[in-house]
């Protein structure tokens, strides 16, 4: 790949906290009552690192993903909390931007892989003029500097570049679509990447080209990235950090390590051991009785209590907040000794 | 005698330059009680050879045969006693159920239409039972709600307790837990496996989840097709722990894993090229050929290999490598770990 040199990427590995999520509620209107998707959440985003934000379909990782670039549908409201981005020693509320603000910060400081690709793109318009569009539209004059910038990337993310940059997306395979994505969204430099089920219904062979595509993005030019998945194999490849999601809230939150050895949240665990691998000998596999709750109408007390195998009557009552459970380790549980002692006999992992 | 034989089963769709086949000459056998595992990427013909399976279409060449029978040449009577006893549970519980139908109507209505159940009151006892077994419990709950009151896999319960109401000895699932949650998963293969042991209904299983197969076929087989055709089939045990295969070793090594460690270690099989070819256009000799780290030029281009049995059980449609094992996760230097372990305990049984 000639192609990979001549890219200059204009962020550097830097230090800090790019972006802090400050007690982020989102309410969905609905005719039945509000949704509750996000309630309260705080993260810190460091630069350089990668984080996965996991959980199963309603745990409000998407909704808190478009939360943080502001493209949620009108229903839904940002109810409280503060989306605090920086660069350059200056900080930003993202709640605050206007919309000429917002354009800017899209793409340029932030942008967002969404997961499916087909839908992202404009059906009429060429790879080409999509991605000049992009750059014209935050500023870029120098049409020659934007194809130059465009076919290094296209080159970057494996595609062959001068065939790519003018097909229609519909000309284009699903793998490639993905590809063509991230190189759009990779166009401005942007500081922090937000990646939505980025390998979702992509054959095996081609998810794992956009996984190790990723990697390489994370590992050699230090983006920081956010992924949002369902899927714990996505986390356990390309996640510094984990993020266990449930009913809208972190759950856990720890090293990618901490989190599939030594999980202390009973769902982190449930999930863990309800997916199996496929390398090694047979392995038993349990599922999370029940079923993810109504957010109109949430349990009492801890969310996890009607699911839960160390549900006790406080649990039903009272809502833990996340306390540390190790370094840098984080879990909402008033179990949580419980999960390590039955770790301590059922550990997950001779590693 | 096997349940189900396919007998070099092709199907094409289209005419002319558009003519594309999407199963081509495949060939295998299900014994009564088994689980065959049906896996490859989306194209590969999976879905299709399933349609055959239960009958829902035609080949355009070979044969079907159920207990022995071919299906094209059956009667009457003899079609209908099969279709009973074939039942296919598709992807989406979304899509396969009557939205204006209660959980009742679409399990009472079938047993009394084919005279599995005597009058309203059986009918509605059976039902309860049926719910029952696809762990829809309290049945009474379900019995009256419409599919938009249930979840996901709340569903494809309902599915399998319809497709249950005619007695099938044998059941298509095709990527039937691939739209639930993965919280949910395991139970609703664990519900599927109870049917296996109590019920003797033979599976034929088919997803793109290769971990899944594994899970759900341990003590079964698994078929892999590329391109319309089986290019290694086997005891589950020996294709995923020794795959000989070089499209199913790319195919095991490319499964993201759910451990850090693991993904850390697992061998990466480089491609010659990432792209799958066009059906429209499929390349000379193997399929698989372009793409092939270890391809002999002269060789794999110009003839399809056949699909030959191995020593170590199933069948390899590689001459090159099928005699060649390779170890799918780096070995550590210090000392060993979980996976490991299990793969130097895997003793192939012949």
């Amino acid at each position: 790949m000639s192609n990979e040199s001549q890219l200059i990427w204009k962020h550097e590995a830097g230090s800090g906290t790019p972006l802090s999520l400050r007690n982020v509620h989102i309410i969905y209107g609905a005719r039945k009552g509000d949704v509750q998707a996000v309630r309260g959440v705080d993260l810190d985003l460091r630069a350089g690192e990668s984080i996965a934000l996991i959980g199963e379909s309603g745990s409000g990782k998407t909704t808190l993903g478009l939360g943080i670039v502001r493209l949620l549908v009108k229903s839904a409201d940002i109810s409280q909390g503060e989306i605090i981005y920086r660069r350059n020693g200056t900080e930003v509320n993202v709640l605050d931007l206007d919309k000429k603000e917002l354009r800017e910060f899209r793409w340029k400081e932030c942008s967002m892989v969404f997961q499916s690709a087909l839908n992202a793109f404009n059906p009429v318009l060429r790879v080409w003029d999509q991605m000049r569009d992009t750059a014209q539209s935050h500023g870029w004059k120098d049409k020659k500097a934007i194809r130059q910038r465009s076919l290094d990337l296209l080159g970057f993310v494996q595609l062959d570049a001068e065939r790519v940059i003018d097909a229609y997306p519909h000309e284009l395979s699903g793998g490639m679509r993905q590809r063509v994505l991230i190189a759009l969204s990779l166009l401005l430099d942007p500081q922090v990447l937000i990646l939505d089920e980025p390998t979702t219904a992509l054959d095996i062979l081609t998810q794992r080209t956009i996984i190790d595509l990723l990697r390489k993005l994370k590992e050699e030019q230090h983006f920081t990235m956010i992924f949002i998945s369902h899927d714990l194999a996505i986390a356990a490849e390309l996640a510094d950090r984990i993020a266990t999601m449930y009913a809208g809230r972190i759950v856990e939150l720890g090293s990618a390590d901490d989190i599939f050895y030594r999980p202390r949240h009973p769902y982190t665990l449930g999930l863990i051991r309800a997916v199996p691998k496929v390398v090694g000998g047979f392995q038993e596999l349990f599922s999370i009785p029940g079923s993810p709750p109504d957010l109109i109408d949430l349990p009492s007390g801890c969310k996890f209590h009607p699911r839960c195998p160390y549900a006790t009557d406080k649990c039903k009552t009272e809502e833990p907040d996340l306390v540390t459970v190790g370094r840098e380790h984080e879990a909402a549980c008033w179990h949580w000794r419980e999960v390590e002692e039955e770790l301590q006999t059922n550990p997950l992992h001779s590693v | 005698m096997a349940l189900i034989e396919l007998q070099n089963v092709s199907r094409a769709f289209g005419k002319g330059d558009e003519r594309v086949v999407a199963v081509d000459t495949v060939s295998f056998t299900i014994e009564e009680g088994d689980v065959l595992c049906l896996v490859g990427e989306s194209g590969c013909g999976k879905s299709t050879t399933g349609k055959m399976v239960a009958g829902l279409l035609e080949p355009t060449a070979g044969q079907v045969l159920f207990d022995g029978q071919d299906i094209a040449k059956m009667d009457k009577q003899a079609f209908q006693r099969y279709r009973h006893a074939v039942q296919i549970i598709h992807q989406d519980p979304y899509a396969s159920l009557n939205p204006t139908q209660t959980v009742r109507q679409m399990i009472t209505r079938p047993l009394l239409r084919h005279k599995k159940a005597k009058g309203r009151e059986g009918a509605e006892a059976h039902a309860v039972e049926l719910l029952e077994i696809v762990d829809l419990t309290p049945a009474e709950d379900f019995m009256n709600k419409y599919p938009h009151q249930l979840s996901g896999g709340q569903r494809q319960r309902v599915s399998v307790a319809r497709a249950l109401t005619v007695e099938p000895r044998f059941i298509v699932a095709d990527e039937a837990v691939s739209m639930v949650d993965v919280s949910i998963r395991v139970s609703l293969l664990n519900m599927l496996s109870r049917l296996k042991e109590e019920f003797d209904v033979t599976f034929l299983f088919i997803t793109h989840d290769l971990a899944l197969a594994k899970y759900f076929a341990w003590q079964g087989r698994i078929s892999v097709m590329y391109l319309g055709r089986i290019v290694e089939d086997g005891p589950t045990q020996r294709v995923v722990m020794d795959p000989r295969h070089p499209y199913t070793q790319a195919l095991l090594a490319a499964v993201p894993e759910a451990d850090p460690e693991l993904a850390r270690r697992k061998r990466r099989i480089e491609l010659r090229s990432a792209d799958i070819p066009s059906l429209l256009d499929l390349p000379p000799g193997c399929t698989f050929n372009p793409r092939c780290p270890y391809v002999v030029t002269g060789e794999c281009d110009v003839e399809v290999p056949p699909l030959d049995p191995i020593p170590e059980g199933g069948r390899v449609a590689c001459p090159v490598r099928s005699s060649i094992s390779i170890q799918l996760v780096e070995e550590t230097p210090g000392g060993s770990v979980h996976t490991d372990a299990d793969i130097s305990q895997y003793q192939p049984d012949g």
